[in-house]
């Protein structure tokens, strides 16, 4: 049984590597995750490590407000100055420096642009000399004020040379300041940057100023151990010295805490990644099945001949499944070898991408193995059960008969289909209305496999009619009607080729309409509530926003035919313990001249200095009301009592808090992230709009737009998400492909005889490719069908389930939805060259003249 | 031996000479050696002969479905020796037709749509008249909807006759008809076959090795080896029995 099995298996190499090849995709999909995070991590670990090579000790301030990574950089809290003499004085500290590094140092370019970041912060620092590990490469050490030295990385991306005057924006001036550059320096190992972060260094005075926003304060202090003082036992006694305001940290534990909240943003990559494996396997076992099904049909008679010499039922299986064995076990090897090398390109690629992360070796942790085999085996096994069982039913006579088997009825098909619809609708529902208890997430992602498995069990039904309608449109030509009725021939064929597209097809039209809707829905309501002709922002790249000087607001508002200027601020703050979202605007009046917010309680016009507006929300989940009183503590500084003395409707302002424009003085980012501007009625837009930009230029992170280039700019981010996960998703639509190509070869293999005899008769090969291109593009335009059908379901759903989070408009993108039908006919088109090549060349004699 | 029975202007079929060599060197098998035969219009010709004579191939090189190694094969006007694969296309497009042992027939289209596929495939419509004719003679009229599984192999058998029929091609080729047809449907088929021939003047080439269905035809022209060796005008089941009696016999094969 073992050899007949594996001579079979020899004998349809080409089927099952097609077969084969939407697991190795999968395959690749999982162990390259598993490499390019293992990499990744590694490489950071590395790097923290260097980074801190040199620090015993190192001792910092507990920081204000813990924000995780999610919700945005942490601000360290300064250490006083007086803190560095404290340290000095314990026992067993040989030297102890205070250290300015904070984000928000951003150089203007040669080109009069901001150097950006897309991941790595923008330290602004203090010189405090070379080291091991820091050399200065050409030039001088800083020694006026208004000298700097940068890193090499950075001196390049701004392309910059020593003894050139440069423009910088700091964490607490983004207005630009001039600066000699008197030098630049690079690290150990001949690396221009570490991590791909950029550094500015000042004098340390400057530092603090424009840095940290207090003189005489440090970022943190590095400790310098005597001889013979191990770091673990100065640490605590330095922790002991400085009571617990303070955090302090062995270099190694630093480095190690660094790298992993940055693998925490890793392990949420992964998982991503493993999402999309997902998506790819679930394809890869609709592909697989039908493979192994169509195999086992063909083979009717060769497995009736093994019952009829005395195979049992049993051994028929295990030939099956041991074909499907040994088609998970090669995909397996070949998807793990795919992953190891995307792993590795993707890692290089993201080293580049984060400027210049040195990469440790690529690793292949047992994780990427493991699930190698584990899914590849599985799902390949798996998808050939339901074939293997129906190969040990076929009965001994089958052997003697030339019958075709009759198509079974669809009855059981379609009700199972119907049960799983069901139950993936509900769990949808219970996921997405919030009544999954903490599952949500889980919940909803069964229930949408739910129901693609059920909707694949019921394409069947539905492809008769649908198919038979679809192929009507060529149905005016004989190939084209001969095409449509081979695409009708075998429903369950057909069907599972095209559900197989319609995953791909219904996850990429769900999350267009999620991010479409969400997209119409910000834009409508920033149409709706913004009444201000004019908006001053940026497009934020990294993780801190680009930000203005506030000066240019107030300049702004004596321009004639300007009526009312607002500057808008924001950061997480504390109020009593609990993490929020604060606004701060410069005039409240805005509040509900530009914002059209209305008063539910008290008086909403004025903000005193330590008065404070709650949105209605707010008010309600805090139980607030005006008089109340709430402590907040902002990013940086002490905590603040503030009173209560207006209330907003939330339906119209989503800040939960605003707080007065002093406030903001604490925040991460202490300078005003949007403005807007309103004009006097008569006023033209385009007589102001120039002049506001002549004073954003010393601002070049932020422009000066009209309403609808802002809306456009705001939701422009949300294009960038869609076509990220359109891109990833494409995989998911070429395995399918795969699966188009496949069904038809195997079709085209099984209906020799039948295109024989067409070309005898007549046909010529244009006219069957034709033939062959119409049932391609009939099953695939269906499959693509069903999944905007899918798709537009699921993304209405979660739409009305987001209702309470702002979404508040479906909106159905009808163009893509357009487009990706005629996608799908070009798909299927591409999908029939090979195998209608094929047809086209079979040789009509042998075709017809043999068995 | 060369058979010339009927004029040339009268040929519907024309043998000139066709060898056909399959193979080189060691493995070198001639099917045919020198084959020269004319197929009357308007005749019923069955080509007879031991199984590996060369009766297929010849039947073969004849419809333009291989091609030979020399010599030449026309149909009517047309020189088949030397056409491209548009050019045969069009060939057994417009003037061949086929019926086959395994009946072929598209499992998908009625029978009646099985029928009219050569005429769609050229976009021509039926002659409404002759299709009509056809129809009532092969018996099929309440079958017309039915798909082929829903057929018993003389109906499909009868169906394909009728797709051959009606285009009225030049020439039908039928290679083996009866072969899969118990007596009783081989009979209907063959009686079919002769009255086309008889009354609305179809030329019919036929392949068979069962002397009973060369009995139906005009002539039957026997090969062996690759070579002519014999022919009957008038046959009966007998005296075709006593040809291939002899054919048999290896004395008479040599050559």
């Amino acid at each position: 049984m073992f050899r007949a099995t594996l001579k079979s298996l020899l004998a349809r190499k080409v089927r099952l590597i097609l077969s084969g090849l939407a697991v190795v995709l999968g395959v690749m999909f999982v162990s390259g995750a598993f490499v390019l995070t293992d990499t990744l991590g590694r490489s950071f670990d590395s790097v923290f490590a260097d980074g801190f090579s040199e620090v015993d000790v190192n001792v910092a301030a507990k920081p204000k407000v813990a924000v995780s990574e999610v919700q945005g950089e942490q601000t360290a809290a300064p250490v006083p100055a007086a803190t560095v003499e404290r340290v000095k004085q314990v026992p067993g500290v040989a030297d102890a420096e205070g250290v300015v590094a904070a984000d928000g140092a951003r150089l203007i370019g040669s080109n009069g642009k901001v150097v950006t970041s897309f991941g790595p912060p923008q330290i602004g620092g203090n010189w405090i000399g070379e080291s091991d590990l820091l050399r200065l490469r050409e030039g001088r050490a800083p020694q006026a004020d208004d000298e700097i030295v940068v890193n090499k990385a950075l001196a390049d991306a701004a392309k910059v040379r020593v003894g050139e005057r440069v423009g910088v924006l700091t964490a607490f001036e983004s207005k630009r300041r001039e600066f000699a550059l008197v030098g630049v320096f690079g690290y150990s190992g001949d690396r221009d940057s570490i991590g791909g972060v950029n550094e500015v260094m000042f004098t340390t005075g400057v530092a603090q100023r424009l840095m940290l926003g207090e003189p005489d304060a440090f970022s943190s202090v590095t400790v310098t151990a005597a001889d013979g003082v191990a770091a673990e036992a100065l640490r605590d006694d330095v922790a002991g010295a400085l009571g617990p305001d303070y955090e302090v940290k062995t270099g190694e534990q630093v480095a190690t805490d660094a790298s992993a909240s940055l693998k925490e943003g890793l392990t949420f990559f992964n998982r991503i990644l493993l999402g999309f494996a997902a998506v790819a396997l679930l394809v890869g076992t609709f592909l697989i099945l039908n493979t192994f099904s169509i195999i086992v049909a063909q083979r009717t008679r060769e497995l009736a001949l093994m019952r009829a010499i005395g195979a049992s039922g049993r051994q028929i299986i295990g030939s099956v499944v041991l074909e499907a064995i040994a088609v998970g076990l090669i995909a397996s090897v070949l998807g793990l070898a795919a992953g190891i090398g995307i792993g590795a390109l993707l890692a290089y690629l993201f080293g580049k991408l984060a400027g210049g992360l040195t990469l440790a070796g690529i690793g292949v942790p047992p994780a990427a193995v493991i699930g190698a085999f584990a899914v590849g085996l599985v799902i390949t096994v798996v998808a050939a059960l339901l074939p293997a069982l129906r190969a040990s039913r076929i009965p001994p006579i089958a052997a003697m008969q030339d019958v075709a088997t009759p198509d079974r009825p669809l009855t059981k098909v379609t009700v199972a289909g119907g049960i799983v619809t069901a139950i993936g609708g509900t769990l949808l529902f219970l996921g997405l209305s919030g009544n999954a208890r903490g599952n949500t997430l889980p919940t909803i992602l069964a229930g949408v496999l739910f129901a693609f498995i059920g909707v694949a069990l019921l394409t069947p039904l539905i492809s008769r009619p649908v198919v038979s309608l679809l192929g009507a449109v060529f149905s005016w030509s004989v190939p084209g009607k001969l095409g449509r009725l081979n695409s009708g021939r075998n429903p369950r064929r057909t069907a599972i080729t095209a559900a197989a597209l319609m995953v791909g097809i219904a996850l990429v039209t769900g999350v267009t309409v999620i991010l479409d809707s969400a997209k119409g829905s910000i834009g409508k309501l920033a149409e709706d509530r913004i009444k201000a002709e004019l908006v001053i922002a940026g497009a934020q790249s990294g993780p801190r926003p680009p930000s203005f000087d506030p000066e240019v607001l107030e300049k702004a508002a004596a321009i004639p035919g300007v009526r009312l200027v607002d500057g808008e601020y924001g950061d997480m703050v504390k109020i009593n313990g609990e993490n929020t979202w604060a606004g701060a605007s410069t005039d409240p009046a805005a509040l509900r001249q530009i914002f059209g917010a209305e008063a539910t309680a008290g008086d909403i016009d004025r903000l005193g200095p330590d008065q404070m507006l709650v949105s209605s929300d707010t008010a309600k989940s805090r139980n607030l009301s005006v008089g109340s009183t709430l402590s907040v503590q902002p990013s940086r500084g002490e905590a603040r009592t503030y009173t209560v003395t207006g209330i907003y409707a939330s339906s119209q302002l989503t800040n939960p808090v605003v707080l007065p424009a002093a406030a903001a003085k604490d925040f991460t980012v202490p300078q005003p992230i949007q403005g807007f501007i309103q004009l006097a009625p008569g006023t033209r837009v385009a007589d102001v709009q120039p002049q506001v930009e002549t004073l954003l230029a010393d601002s070049p992170e932020v422009s000066v737009a009209d309403r609808a280039a802002f809306i456009k700019q705001q939701t422009s981010q949300l294009d960038g998400l869609l076509r990220m996960i359109q891109i990833l998703l494409a995989l998911a639509i070429v395995i399918a492909v795969l699966g188009i190509i496949n069904t038809l070869a195997l079709s085209v293999l099984e209906r020799t005889r039948e295109l024989g005899l067409l070309r005898a008769i007549g046909l010529r090969r244009a006219q069957t490719m034709g033939m062959i291109t119409v049932e391609a593009v009939v099953i695939s335009v269906f499959g693509a069908l069903l999944g905007v059908a899918v798709g537009t379901g699921l993304g209405a759903a979660v739409v009305e389930a987001l209702r309470d989070e702002g979404i508040t408009d479906l909106v159905l993108p009808w163009g893509q939805m357009g487009v990706f039908l005629g996608l799908a006919a070009i798909v299927g088109v591409v999908a029939a060259v090979l195998p209608a090549v094929r047809a086209a060349r079979i040789n009509v004699l042998g075709a017809i003249a043999h068995d | 031996m060369t058979a010339t029975v009927g004029r040339q202007a009268q040929a519907a079929a024309r043998a000139s000479d066709v060898w056909k060599v399959y193979g080189s060197g060691e493995a070198q098998v001639v099917a045919l050696r020198g084959v020269s035969a004319e197929f009357e219009r308007g005749r019923f010709t069955a080509i007879m002969g031991p199984s590996g004579s060369g009766k297929s191939t010849l039947m073969h090189c004849l419809a333009g479905l291989d091609s030979v190694t020399r010599g030449t094969v026309a149909i009517g006007e047309t020189t088949v020796t030397g056409l491209g694969d548009a050019g045969l296309t069009k060939l057994r497009r417009d003037k061949v037709g086929f019926i086959f042992q395994q009946f072929n027939l598209l499992p998908t289209l009625t029978a009646k749509e099985n029928i009219l596929l050569p005429l769609s495939i050229a976009g021509r419509k039926p002659d409404p008249a002759w299709y009509d004719t056809v129809i009532a003679t092969v018996g099929l009229r309440d079958r017309l909807d039915h798909r082929p599984a829903q057929l018993s192999g003389g109906q499909q058998q009868r169906v394909a006759c009728a797709r051959a029929l009606v285009s009225r091609p030049e020439v039908i080729f039928a290679d083996e008809p009866t072969g899969n047809l118990d007596s009783r449907s081989g009979a209907e088929v063959l009686n079919f076959l002769r009255n086309s021939v008889r009354e609305h003047g179809q030329t019919i080439v036929m392949v068979t090795h069962d002397p009973t269905a060369a009995a139906y035809a005009d002539r039957v022209v026997f090969l062996a080896d690759g070579e002519i060796v014999s022919e009957l005008i008038e046959p009966t089941a007998d005296t075709v029995l006593d040809t291939m009696k002899k054919l048999d016999t290896p004395a008479e094969v040599g050559n």
